[in-house]
């Protein structure tokens, strides 16, 4: 079994993150995304994030990612504040540390299904291991399909493929934003059923936005979001209970 | 349905005026010809009705083998008799006649070099006071030559070369340098250039003598008495008049100099148009494709106004319509920057020693009308096959993801289209070059049209070529850029008919440029081998600018050096035989020991035996004329001699051309026939051959002749390709627009491709690519466009400049590789430069933004 990385920091939590506010605009039309936001996520755990639209929950896992930058606040990952990093530092850390699942997969649609799993490894510059490739591919279910281009791929097999190349680099967080957006229900239960498999085979971290409701059944832990702030905090929550706070919501 | 089309134009900015520039460019060459022309034209016509102004008739010498514009050779039709002017001015209509010379002379500067650029002429005029009445020069300084030893020169020579009153001047006219005090400065009213021609004035009787006219006259200009008419003046003076000598009212003069030198810029305007024409049809790929990729882009847009209940014919409208309006802006524009490019294209042929007088700028009608139709008529054209596609855009498409334009009518007969215009392209091209019986116009046009076609076969071929070429010329980048050159590659095949939309924009200059360069490669070695053949002299002399004759006073000067065994003059001048005229070349017994002439008939003493009325004639001129040894001809010469000859021997020239004319006689003939003979060429054997030392001598002996030039066989060779290398060099520059106009087209798709990829990018962002990868990765992108066209288009000149070499019986084709490689870096350097502009715009992509995009 493969061993994903240690987090490098004193710290065993792979994400800390402090006081985060991010406002947008100025003045009187300013908006404030996120009203002080505060989450540690430990090792290995399947974070879900949820919340209705507008609860700010998109823009929290942005910063997360380094990918929009706090009002205020501080966010560590593997033990690097990443706020105020540049943006080379940053695209490095991203590189070594974050693998990203994307609602529309973003795949690359001149590569076929292994080559765009080895992307990032590519992009990074770095050697394959063959091993873990054909791990991931057989873990995925596509070792039949990884000569097939993306428009040869249903929309579950190309989430699969989209997982495999977060997973590629063993990165010591990954982000999903709405993986069961775009695909139907029996669809999403199968890709919900992988990130929690890839959890638990690879003790990897993961932190997922979702509407999803069914992802209660597979988190460890649920923040739900609202109006820029945690309003509930469920561990090892049941779907039943998480749609209740959901509506009680709107 | 309009409104919404002109606020999608303003919403696209940036791709509107790419889009223009295309078009912007092609436009201005166009209209900056005709600006150029004009201005050329327009002073030209000012220096001629200047000069005649004041004359009511003007009798000049008239060549009895009519007007000639031939190379090689004094052309000057011969003189008037001093007798003419005495009975000129005692007819009853004359109240006064004027009589002065009209010749060439070449100014010397203080660096002992001769004034002037390039072919720009040496004028020489006389001055009489009492022919002050008809004098076109002001005088601006000074005062008029009064004395043997006085010159007038003009202004702009007396300022660039820094001539003051009072100083000498040397001047080569018929000898060798002579000085003159300069007396005067002059200028030619109303002209603000002559171009590079220098001017120099001197008394009539000083005149007479440089240029060995004693007692005669090359003009004179006549003053009507009060109530005669110029006409009935020109009927008095016409019976007085000999064969040689013509006269015309001033009116008509100067309308007959006009019209001589228009023919000449008619054909200048013409070359110059044609580089315009290509840009345009350049610049119709570009708008094509530009047109086509924001149709793509805009399904979405375009189904949704389908949706809300727009025709087909209304999005066909809206489509047309924007052409429209971007081809007329663009059209504009182009006209106006012609005005500027006018001066640019004469400072370029300045450059290349072309320099033409020029007066106000003349910004004509008919530019204005043409540029605007051509400039918008293209785009129109070109945006039509967009157009109808968008039309095809079904209602569906504005709700499903992804949406993409059904493919067009003609890409569903896959390569059948282009597999047809190509036979069409070679067929027309075939007839152009091989079938008899065509005039020169219809067979250009055959030829033209057909290269035309073949662009357009090739570039709807292209699309089936571009995946498997990309792959292979990506090579290079996947091995060297890493994951950004393998994407590169990936990405340069993604959309096969855009890519080779965009290259074939580029095709299409370096087609025109490989063409240029193959022909030219295979002129000079032809020439290198006929010279190589030829050339046994130890040296040679020719005028320093390499083609104009001159006077035989340099050849016996070099007779008189010690230790010199041969010096051979090669004569050169007109004449009219078998109904044509052509080049007469004079040689004496001399030249079988300066040139290797191969003989079909005669030999090595041949030259020797020609006396009063042999002649030596090519092998080529004497089959088409049914001569062998013995043969009798006739030959014509300006001045109205009539030489009986008989054909003595033939010679072979080599294919590259030789330095002897189609037919030669002997120089002591030539010397009694021509007045004022003149050599084009003067070989030289010396003791110890070429040496420095013998270089010393030699020079020294020129030292009084600054336009005669020594030359060893190597710098003879170099000198005497100069003129095709300038005239490389120029259409290398001229073409090199049409090269720009696609490289707008690369910048262009470009910038739609990063546009249209955002959100990957903005994915291959987050996973890890750096901004400087994402740079590479279109630069990349870049190089492999630029390559496909380099890989499509030199391939497509070489086989063009075959084709022409065997229409032309080019017998030595040769393939410049060294000048092929660097066309291909050109086309590299050209992919990197288009690259620059749209790889900042997508490595300074917003992450975050990206992602979201849609």
């Amino acid at each position: 079994m493969h061993d994903q990385l240690q987090p490098t920091g004193s710290n065993s939590n792979v994400v800390h993150a402090r006081g985060l506010t991010r406002r947008y605009g100025e003045g009187a039309t300013a908006v404030d995304a996120l009203r002080g936001i505060s989450i540690d996520v430990r090792s290995g755990q399947l974070v879900a994030v949820m919340g209705p639209s507008g609860s700010g929950k998109s823009t929290l896992m942005h910063i997360l990612a380094g990918l929009d930058k706090p009002t205020s606040g501080t966010v560590e990952i593997a033990g690097t504040e990443i706020t105020e990093l540049r943006d080379s530092k940053l695209t490095l850390l991203r590189r070594e540390h974050i693998g990203f699942v994307f609602q529309f997969f973003n795949l690359l649609p001149m590569l076929d299904a292994e080559e765009n799993i080895l992307l990032p490894l590519s992009i990074a510059g770095e050697r394959p291991d063959d091993g873990w490739l054909e791990e991931l591919l057989r873990k995925t279910g596509l070792t039949d399909r990884r000569s097939h281009r993306p428009a040869e791929l249903s929309g579950g097999e190309q989430q699969r493929v989209a997982i495999a190349r977060s997973l590629i680099t063993h990165p010591t967080i990954l982000l999903a934003d709405e993986p069961t957006g775009n695909l139907d229900s029996k669809t999403g239960s199968e890709i919900l059923e992988l990130l929690r498999d890839s959890a638990d085979a690879y003790h990897q971290t993961i932190v997922m936005v979702t509407h999803d409701a069914r992802v209660a059944s597979i988190a460890d832990r649920i923040l739900v979001l609202a109006d820029g702030m945690i309003v509930k905090e469920l561990i090892g929550s049941s779907a039943s209970e998480v749609l209740e706070v959901m509506s009680t919501l709107g | 349905m309009i409104r919404v089309a002109l606020k999608g134009l303003l919403g696209r900015k940036l791709r509107a005026a790419l889009t223009a520039i295309a078009i912007v460019l092609g436009v201005a060459m166009v209209s900056g010809t005709y600006v150029l022309t004009d201005t050329i034209k327009a002073a030209f016509s000012t220096v001629f009705s200047t000069v005649y102004k004041h004359s009511d008739a003007v009798i000049t010498g008239k060549s009895a083998i009519g007007t000639d514009n031939g190379g090689g050779g004094n052309t000057q039709p011969p003189s008037l008799s001093g007798s003419l002017l005495t009975e000129v001015q005692h007819l009853p209509g004359v109240a006064l006649a004027s009589a002065g010379i009209s010749d060439s002379a070449r100014l010397i500067g203080h660096n002992g070099k001769v004034i002037g650029r390039g072919g720009a002429p040496g004028l020489a005029f006389s001055y009489t006071p009492s022919g002050q009445r008809f004098n076109p020069l002001t005088l601006i300084r000074g005062s008029w030559p009064a004395g043997p030893g006085d010159i007038a020169i003009d202004e702009a020579t007396a300022s660039r070369s820094s001539f003051p009153l009072g100083q000498t001047i040397g001047v080569v006219a018929r000898g060798p340098e002579q000085r003159f005090r300069i007396t005067g400065i002059v200028k030619f009213a109303n002209v603000s250039s002559l171009g590079g021609a220098t001017m120099a004035v001197f008394t009539l009787p000083t005149a007479q003598q440089l240029f060995h006219k004693n007692g005669q006259y090359d003009t004179i200009d006549v003053a009507a008495a009060h109530g005669v008419s110029p006409r009935r003046l020109v009927s008095e003076i016409r019976p007085l008049l000999p064969a040689s000598a013509q006269v015309k009212t001033g009116q008509q003069q100067a309308q007959q100099a006009t019209k001589d030198t228009s023919g000449f810029l008619t054909i200048f305007q013409d070359f110059l148009l044609a580089f315009g024409g290509v840009a345009l049809f350049v610049g119709s790929f570009v708008i094509a494709n530009t047109l086509s990729i924001t149709i793509a882009q805009r399904t979405r847009e375009l189904a949704t106004m389908r949706t809300l209940g727009a025709t087909g014919r209304q999005v066909l409208r809206s489509v047309l319509l924007e052409a429209f309006v971007i081809g007329s802006l663009a059209s504009v524009v182009g006209l106006f920057l012609g005005l500027a490019l006018a001066k640019g294209l004469n400072q370029l042929f300045v450059s290349f020693g072309i320099d033409l007088p020029q007066s106000g700028t003349v910004f004509a009608t008919r530019t204005i009308v043409v540029s605007l139709i051509v400039g918008i008529l293209i785009t129109l054209a070109a945006a039509l096959r967009p157009a109808l596609r968008a039309t095809r855009v079904p209602p569906i498409a504005a709700v499903r993801e992804g949406a993409v334009l059904p493919p067009s009518r003609l890409a569903r007969l896959g390569s059948y289209p282009a597999g047809v215009t190509i036979a069409l392209a070679i067929a027309l091209m075939l007839v152009g070059l091989f079938v008899g019986g065509l005039s020169t116009g219809s067979r250009l046009l055959a030829i033209g049209l057909g290269t035309l076609a073949l662009f357009l076969g090739v570039a709807m071929l292209a699309p089936t070529l571009v995946p498997p070429l990309a792959r292979v010329l990506g090579l290079p980048a996947a091995k060297l850029g890493g994951a950004a050159g393998s994407l590169a590659r990936g990405n340069a095949a993604r959309n096969p008919a855009r890519t080779a939309s965009t290259a074939s924009a580029l095709m299409i200059g370096l087609t025109m440029v490989t063409l240029v360069g193959v022909l030219a490669a295979g002129l000079r070695t032809r020439f290198q081998d006929s010279v190589n053949q030829l050339f046994v002299a130890n040296y040679a002399v020719t005028a320093t600018d390499n083609f104009s004759p001159i006077g035989i006073a340099a050849e016996q000067a070099l007779r008189r050096v010690p230790g010199v065994e041969v010096v051979s003059g090669v004569r050169a001048g007109r004449g009219r035989a078998f109904g044509s005229n052509m080049n007469v070349t004079a040689v004496d017994p001399g030249v079988t020991r300066v040139m290797a002439l191969k003989w079909q008939s005669g030999n090595p003493s041949t030259p020797a035996q020609l006396d009063g009325s042999g002649a030596l004639v090519s092998k080529d001129w004497a089959s088409a004329n049914h001569l062998h040894v013995g043969s009798p001809l006739s030959l014509q010469t300006p001045s109205g001699t009539v030489l009986h000859l008989t054909v003595r021997g033939v010679f072979d020239p080599p294919k590259g051309g030789s330095q002897l004319g189609d037919l030669s006689i002997s120089t002591t003939r030539f010397d009694t026939a021509y007045p004022n003979p003149q050599n084009l060429y003067t070989f030289v054997n010396i003791q110890g051959g070429a040496t420095p030392a013998n270089t010393g001598l030699l020079n020294m002996a020129l030292s009084g002749f600054p336009d005669a030039k020594l030359q060893t066989k190597t710098q003879f060779t170099h000198n005497q390709l100069q003129g095709l290398t300038l005239l490389l060099n120029l259409l290398y520059v001229l073409l090199s627009l049409s090269i720009v106009v696609s490289l707008f087209g690369i910048v262009n798709t470009l910038v739609l491709t990063v546009f249209e990829r955002t959100r990957e990018l903005g994915m291959l962002r987050a996973v890890g690519m750096t901004r400087r990868q994402i740079r590479r990765l279109i630069r990349h992108e870049s190089v492999i466009t630029a390559l496909l066209g380099a890989t499509l288009g030199i391939p497509l000149g070489v086989v063009l400049a075959l084709m022409v070499g065997v229409a032309l019986k080019y017998p030595v084709f040769t393939v410049p590789v060294g000048t092929l490689v660097v066309f291909v870096l050109a086309a590299v350097i050209a992919g990197l430069v288009a690259a620059i502009l749209p790889a900042r715009r997508a490595g300074r992509l917003n992450v975050l933004e990206a992602l979201q995009y849609e």
